[in-house]
């Protein structure tokens, strides 16, 4: 592997990385601080700004924008797979902390997806299609 | 009602993913992290259409979700938003002209028999 090759894959890595736990945790106190029903369009601004809701939107804002920053360099059909990992980490949250039930099926098709993006992610470059330019200044 | 947001939420996160990452493949690499150059990063890209256009198509996904969320598990939410890896898989190789090999389509299936596995 070239140092360019290697200095992009270890880019990659922390960038996925930050969208990964972005996501997951951003998901997560979003679920949490969601209120049981959202009646009218007004409820669901109302709702952001509730601790937790709104927490979990920060998030979700930095979620969008390391992916942004990761799609800048990276294919799209790379990025897929090197984040589906958030799967199994939401997975795990949501029985540890949201105390949801988690079935047999649901779990064999949890794992079913992960084989999926694995498969797509093994021994791919992150880039396939057009180099990038850099920005102009 | 499930698959009414299931479907907003799938084709507005394909269609607002695809757009991203024309926007980003036309801004170009980004490489200096520090404050200030990712603050004009972001002053170049708040102008960028591609970009505003993923913007958009984020907070409907996102609206739906929040909804989404009040009707069912998180569990359950998430994962079967996974059906979005198998068109943007097809629409990175039509639309963004990536490499997609016979690896990549595979595990797209296999990522669609796991949503189904899941939401079943």
């Amino acid at each position: 592997m070239s140092s360019e090759a290697a200095r992009l894959r270890l880019k990659t890595w922390i960038c996925a990385t930050v969208v990964v736990l972005t996501n997951v945790f951003g998901n997560f106190c979003l679920k949490r601080g969601m209120p049981a029903d959202l009646p009218t369009p007004l409820s669901y601004i109302a709702a952001i700004f509730q601790p937790w809701a709104a927490l979990g939107v920060v998030l979700l804002i930095a979620w969008m924008l390391s992916r942004m920053t990761l799609l800048s360099w990276a294919d799209l059909s790379y990025v897929l797979p090197v984040t589906a990992i958030g799967y199994v980490l939401v997975a795990l949250e949501s029985k540890l902390f949201l105390h949801e039930e988690i079935t047999l099926k649901r779990w064999a098709g949890i794992v079913l997806i992960m084989a999926g993006v694995a498969l797509v992610g093994a021994g791919t470059a992150v880039q396939t299609a057009h180099p990038r330019q850099e920005p102009a200044r | 009602m499930k698959l009414l947001l299931l479907a907003i939420i799938v084709v507005s996160t394909a269609a607002g993913e695809v757009l991203a990452a024309m926007g980003m493949r036309r801004h170009g690499e980004i490489r200096d992290f520090r404050f200030g150059a990712l603050g004009r990063a972001a002053a170049v890209l708040a102008r960028n259409r591609f970009v505003i256009g993923y913007v958009a198509a984020m907070a409907a996904s996102f609206f739906a979700f929040m909804r989404l969320l009040t009707v069912s598990n998180l569990s359950y939410a998430v994962p079967v938003t996974a059906i979005t890896y198998a068109l943007e898989t097809a629409m990175a190789k039509y639309v963004l002209k990536e490499h997609v090999n016979w690896l990549r389509w595979t595990g797209a299936g296999l990522v669609i028999c796991g949503v189904a596995l899941v939401s079943l």
